[in-house]
């Protein structure tokens, strides 16, 4: 029974922990290139966050058998192996893009970590607790975000509107629970999707009915959270791990 | 015999880290910062016991080794650093003596209530040079994880707000 309880530990961690590495992988690319030098500190700092919440989920994860430590967890995983969602493996594309995809992840991610600190999981609780803080504050800034660049000039609106249109779809994997996250629920270890989903899409229409944004129809994407991830997949673990696997063991 | 023998007072030790800066704000020490949480002796171990402001916060692994060393330069071999994530941080937990620290060195210490909301109204910031109130936020963001960018509307300064966390 123990042994089922940390294999679903485990998988959670994995979940959270691959969200926030991958999102914190694309993120830091910002670095040096945002548009101006304000927003290129802020999303360094974003991903410094996200970055080293990934360290505490995987760290958990390594405890619970996934691997030696954590950063084997991140570098020595193929594809197939990581459980994030689609949506934090979508490019960059243009700044709208950056933060709208930020926007439709934060607006999950605060209200899931706070489900988390409810967790029977004294493990998952003190490190929801830790990360709820960084990513309410993220919240608040990606929110801002979207209304003032979708609300703007005429041309801000519409890459506000073509980045929602892009990433929407990507975003219902977050919401949607498969076998394990209704495991999860069962067993008091993570909060209930489907109130989740009732949070977040009140969340996200009351900012996108502010930032007069339209929120498109159509099929959620999904396939994520069983290690079926979308080809762009590839190229971010190819940079991200290419060093430890050329120089196993490599270290500063 | 040897001085080894003899464990200082977890007092003592309390007053030397009393000494030791914070690496990116030295105008502040680690205890005014409230990262250190305990300090206890286990067995032949001193053991400390630390939380870090920001998960990501680069400053962490620096501050654990200037910690050891601090504490290893007055002759303590055996020394263990732990981290503790749960209760996290605050800047609750940030001394008044430290904030008003902060405000000579020229950043705006935090103000208000550090619970973390949805959509909570900035905070009212005073400007740290001029002490004016009205001031504005130019980003959420500044050169640390702990920091916003702000700017006085009157003396029309630029300065760092450690923010409310």
């Amino acid at each position: 029974m123990a042994g089922d309880t940390d294999k679903l530990v485990c998988e959670l961690a994995l979940r959270m922990g691959d969200n926030a590495l991958i999102l914190g992988q694309r993120v830091s690319a910002w670095c040096g290139h945002a548009p101006v030098l304000e927003e290129d500190i802020a999303l360094a700092n974003v991903a410094l966050d996200l970055i080293g919440q990934t360290k505490l989920w995987l760290g958990l994860a390594a405890e619970l058998g996934a691997g030696d430590n954590a950063d084997d967890v991140a570098f020595l995983r193929d594809a197939r192996g990581f459980r994030n969602s689609l949506l934090v493996e979508q490019p960059n594309g243009d700044y709208g893009h950056t933060l709208m995809r930020q926007f439709l992840f934060d607006a999950w991610h605060y209200p899931m970590l706070q489900g988390l600190k409810e967790s029977a999981d004294i493990r998952i609780a003190e490190i929801a607790e830790k990360s709820a803080k960084e990513a309410a504050y993220h919240l608040e800034r990606s929110s801002d975000f979207v209304v003032r660049l979708g609300d703007g000039s005429d041309e801000s609106h519409d890459r506000m509107q073509a980045a929602l249109n892009a990433l929407y779809p990507f975003a219902g994997e977050l919401t949607a629970p498969d076998e394990t996250d209704e495991a999860l629920a069962a067993a008091g270890l993570a909060p209930d999707l489907n109130v989740l989903r009732q949070q977040y899409d009140d969340y996200v229409s009351r900012i996108f009915a502010e930032a007069t944004l339209t929120v498109p129809e159509g099929a959620v994407r999904k396939g994520g959270k069983a290690g079926l991830h979308t080809e762009e997949m590839g190229y971010i673990l190819a940079d991200m791990q290419w060093l430890q696997r050329a120089y196993p063991g490599a270290t500063w | 015999m040897t001085a080894a023998l003899v464990k200082p007072a977890t007092d003592d030790v309390w007053r030397w880290l009393e000494d030791v800066p914070d690496p990116e704000i030295p105008v502040i020490s680690v205890v005014d910062l409230g990262i250190v949480r305990d300090v206890e002796w286990k067995g032949e171990v001193l053991v400390v016991t630390v939380t870090p402001t920001y998960s990501g916060c680069p400053a962490t692994a620096v501050i654990s080794m200037e910690i050891e060393e601090a504490v290893r330069r007055r002759g303590v071999e055996d020394v263990r650093i732990e981290t503790q994530i749960s209760p996290a941080w605050t800047t609750d937990w940030i001394t008044d003596a430290a904030k008003e620290k902060l405000r000579a060195y020229g950043i705006a210490p935090p103000s208000g209530a550090s619970c973390a909301g949805m959509i909570k109204a900035p905070a009212e910031v005073e400007c740290p040079r001029c002490g004016s109130p009205d001031t504005s936020e130019i980003s959420r963001f500044g050169s640390t994880p702990c920091k916003a960018s702000w700017r006085c509307n009157a003396c029309l300064e630029p300065f760092d707000y450690f923010k409310s966390f």
